[in-house]
C-alpha cells in the first residue's frame, strides 16, 4: 500500500540512495555538534571576506606610490585613516587585512592538498601492499616524523628561495607523515573485513578493492585529517613569513605580522598594523580545528567520549 | 623492558640521525649544483669569496668523498665559519645554547604542571563551566602563532604599562651581582617564559583531559568506588597515575624541542639564543650555521623521542616485551 518515494528511489538506485542518507545523517550530526557550527561559520566568514576582497578593499590601497600621490600619511591611526590605519609606507592595514586572507587561506589549503595526498599514498600503499614496502615505506615516515618540522622547513625553505609555491612545497613535505601512519592503520583494520575479502574472492583486481572499498572507507578519516592539517600549515606559513622565508610579493598574514616587528609597529605603539591580522590567524585556525575535531569524532565515534 | 627492544629504538634512533646527515649534506652541496649561488642569490658576495668557500668545502671532489669528508667534520664539531662572524660556528653556538634551554626549559616545566593540572581538573568536573572554560582557553592560546602572543604581550607590558624590559636576556647597564643579577635575569626572562608557557599549555591541557577520561571508563575506578574509597582518594590513588602516562611521554617527546621550540620568539625578545641565531642566519644567509642549527635542532629531538620510547616502556610493562 505505503510505497513511499525514498523506496521507489531505493530500489531504483540503492548506491546513490544510500549515500544521499548518509550525508544527510552526517550533515545532521555535524550540525548537532556546537563547535562544528561555531568552526564552519567562522569559516564562512573568512571565506566570504576572502572572495570579496575586491569589493572590501580597494587594492590600491596596499601601493605606496599610489597612497602617497593621495597624501596619505604614515602610521595614520585608526581614527585618522578608517577603517584600520596605515602601516610605515602609508599602506591601508585593512586592505592587507582583507587581501591577506586570500593568501593565508589559498597556502593552508594548498599545503594541505599536498600534505594530504602525499600521506594518503604512502598510507594505502603501505597498509594494502604490506611486506617489505611497507616497513621501507614506514621506516621513512618514521624518520620524517621524528625530525623537528620547523628546522626541516626553515632548511628546505632556504635552499629553495622565497616564493608561495615553494612553501606549499616545504609544508607538504614536511607534514605528511602523521597523515601516512593514521591512513596506513585504518586501512590495515579495512583491509580485515568481510567484504574485502568478498570483492576479491569475486575476482575483483587490487585497483577495484583499493578505490571502490578501502577509499571509501577511509576517506572520512582523512577529511578529518585534511581539515586538522590546514591550520597547521596556516601556522607554518605565518612562522615561515615571520623568519622571513615568505613570499615577499603576496601580501599575506604572516608578511603583514613581520613587517610591523621588523618596522617597530610596537614601540610606535601601531597597534592596530600587528592586531588584525594576528586575530585573523587566531580565527581562521580556530574555525579549522574546531571543524577537524567535529569531523574527526563523526568519523571515529570511539572519540565520542573523549572531545 | 627487554633488550631487543632497547636495541631496536637505539638503532632506530641512529638510522634516524643518519638520514639528518645524508639531508643536512645533500639538500646544501648536491640538490642545487651550485649550493653557493643558490643561497647567495641577491646578497652581494665578492666572487673570489665564493671561489674561496668552493674549495674550502671541497666542492671539485666526488660526492661519496666529500660525504665522508662531512661526516668526519661533524663527529669532531666542525661546522666550518660561520658567513657573518667568520668564526668557527661551533664556537658561535656553544654560547647560545645556554641561554635557549633557560628560556624554554623554564617554559617547558612550567606548561606541563600548568596544563596537566588544567587538564585534569577539566576531566574531573567534565561537562562544567570550569571544563568548558579551561578547554576553551586553551584552544585559543594554541590556535595563535606563538611569536603574535609574545608581541601582544611585549606591546602591552613592556611599552604601555612599561613593567618589562624590550627585549634580551640582561640590562647592560646594570653590573648587579648575585641577587641583583639573578633578579635582572628573571625580569627579562618573564615575557618571553610567559609567552612560551601560554603557548605549550594547551596541548598538555589536551592530552591531560582526554587521558584522564580514557582512565576514568575503566573498570579497576569502579572496583575502587566499590570498595568504598573516597571521590579524593579514587583520584588520586588510581586515575591521576595511570593518566600521567601519555603525558610523561608528551613532556618527554616536547623536551626534544628545548633547543628549537623558540625560534621565533627569541626573534620577538631579541633572546640571545639559538633561535634567534637561526633567523639571523636565515637573514644572512649564513649556510654553515644553517647546516649546524639544523643538525644539532633534530639531535636534540631525536633523543629525547628515544628517551620517551624508553621511558614510556619502563613506566608500562605491557610496552616493549
Amino acid at each position: 500500500m505505503s510505497v513511499d518515494a525514498t523506496a521507489v528511489t531505493t530500489s531504483r538506485n540503492p548506491a546513490w540512495a544510500r549515500r544521499r542518507r548518509a550525508l544527510h545523517h552526517f550533515a545532521r550530526q555535524f550540525w548537532a555538534s556546537r563547535p562544528g557550527r561555531i568552526g564552519l561559520l567562522l569559516l564562512l566568514v573568512f571565506v566570504a571576506l576572502a572572495l570579496a576582497a575586491p569589493l572590501l578593499a580597494d587594492r590600491s590601497g596596499l601601493d605606496t606610490a599610489v597612497a602617497r600621490a593621495d597624501g596619505v600619511p604614515q602610521w595614520a591611526s585608526p581614527s585618522e585613516h578608517p577603517p584600520l590605519g596605515t602601516d610605515y609606507l602609508r599602506r591601508d592595514v585593512w586592505a592587507q587585512f582583507v587581501w591577506g586572507s586570500r593568501i593565508s587561506l589559498f597556502v593552508g589549503l594548498a599545503a594541505t592538498v599536498v600534505t594530504i595526498a602525499l600521506g594518503s599514498a604512502v598510507g594505502i600503499v603501505s597498509g594494502f601492499i604490506g611486506g617489505w614496502t611497507d616497513s621501507v615505506l614506514m621506516r621513512v615516515t618514521e624518520w620524517f616524523l621524528v625530525i623537528p618540522f620547523l628546522p626541516l622547513a626553515i632548511v628546505l625553505a632556504s635552499v629553495l628561495g622565497r616564493s608561495i609555491w615553494n612553501i606549499i612545497f616545504v609544508i607538504g613535505v614536511t607534514s605528511w607523515p602523521s597523515t601516512a601512519r593514521l591512513v596506513r592503520a585504518q586501512v590495515l583494520t579495512v583491509k580485515q573485513r568481510l567484504f574485502v575479502d568478498r570483492a576479491r574472492s569475486l575476482g575483483a583486481s587490487r585497483t577495484h578493492v583499493v578505490l571502490k572499498h578501502i577509499l571509501p572507507n577511509v576517506s572520512g578519516l582523512i577529511l578529518a585529517n585534511a581539515t586538522l592539517a590546514v591550520p597547521i600549515s596556516i601556522l607554518t606559513e605565518t612562522t615561515l613569513s615571520f623568519l622571513g622565508l615568505g613570499d615577499p610579493r603576496k601580501p599575506s598574514w604572516g608578511k603583514t605580522l613581520v613587517e610591523a616587528f621588523e618596522n617597530g609597529a610596537i614601540t610606535l605603539r601601531a597597534w592596530w598594523y600587528f592586531v588584525p591580522s594576528g586575530i585573523g590567524i587566531l580565527l581562521v585556525v580556530l574555525a579549522f580545528t574546531l571543524i577537524g575535531q567535529t569531523l574527526e569524532r563523526i568519523a571515529d565515534p570511539r572519540l565520542g567520549g573523549r572531545r | 623492558m627487554n633488550a631487543a627492544y632497547v636495541t631496536k629504538k637505539v638503532v632506530g634512533a641512529f638510522s634516524t640521525l643518519l638520514f639528518v646527515l645524508v639531508i643536512n649534506f645533500f639538500l646544501f652541496r648536491v640538490v642545487a649544483d651550485d649550493p653557493f649561488g643558490s643561497l647567495l642569490r641577491g646578497s652581494r658576495v665578492p666572487t673570489d669569496k665564493v671561489e674561496q668557500l668552493r674549495s674550502d668545502f671541497g666542492l671539485d671532489e666526488p660526492t661519496w668523498k666529500q660525504f665522508v669528508l662531512y661526516l668526519r667534520q661533524t663527529a669532531q664539531l666542525d661546522f666550518g665559519l660561520s658567513f657573518q662572524t667568520r668564526q668557527p660556528v661551533w664556537d658561535d653556538i656553544q654560547g647560545k645554547i645556554w641561554p635557549t634551554v633557560l628560556l624554554v626549559g623554564v617554559s617547558a616545566i612550567l606548561s606541563a604542571l600548568i596544563g596537566v593540572v588544567g587538564g585534569f581538573i577539566a576531566a574531573w568536573r567534565r561537562g562544567s563551566a570550569t571544563d568548558y572554560s579551561i578547554t576553551s582557553s586553551t584552544m585559543v592560546f594554541y590556535s595563535m602563532p606563538d611569536f603574535w602572543l609574545g608581541m601582544l604581550l611585549l606591546y602591552a607590558f613592556a611599552i604601555v604599562l612599561p613593567w618589562f624590559p624590550v627585549g634580551g636576556m640582561t640590562d647592560l647597564r646594570s653590573n648587579a651581582t648575585g641577587l641583583g643579577a639573578v633578579w635582572d635575569h628573571a625580569r627579562h626572562l618573564f615575557l618571553p617564559g610567559l609567552t612560551l608557557t601560554l603557548a605549550y599549555l594547551g596541548e598538555y591541557a589536551i592530552v591531560a583531559r582526554s587521558s584522564l577520561l580514557d582512565v576514568m571508563g575503566e573498570d579497576y575506578l569502579t572496583v575502587a568506588r566499590a570498595k568504598g574509597l573516597r571521590d579524593v582518594n579514587v583520584r588520586r590513588r588510581h586515575a591521576v597515575p595511570n593518566a600521567l602516562l601519555p603525558v610523561v611521554t608528551l613532556a618527554a617527546i616536547n623536551f626534544g624541542f628545548v633547543l628549537s621550540g623558540a625560534i621565533a620568539v627569541e626573534t620577538v625578545f631579541s633572546w640571545p639564543g639559538l633561535g634567534r641565531a637561526t633567523t639571523d642566519a636565515i637573514r644572512g644567509p649564513d649556510l654553515p650555521m644553517l647546516q649546524a642549527l639544523f643538525l644539532i635542532f633534530s639531535a636534540a629531538v631525536i633523543f629525547f623521542n628515544l628517551l620517551a620510547d624508553l621511558l614510556y616502556a619502563w613506566l608500562d610493562p605491557r610496552v616493549g616485551t
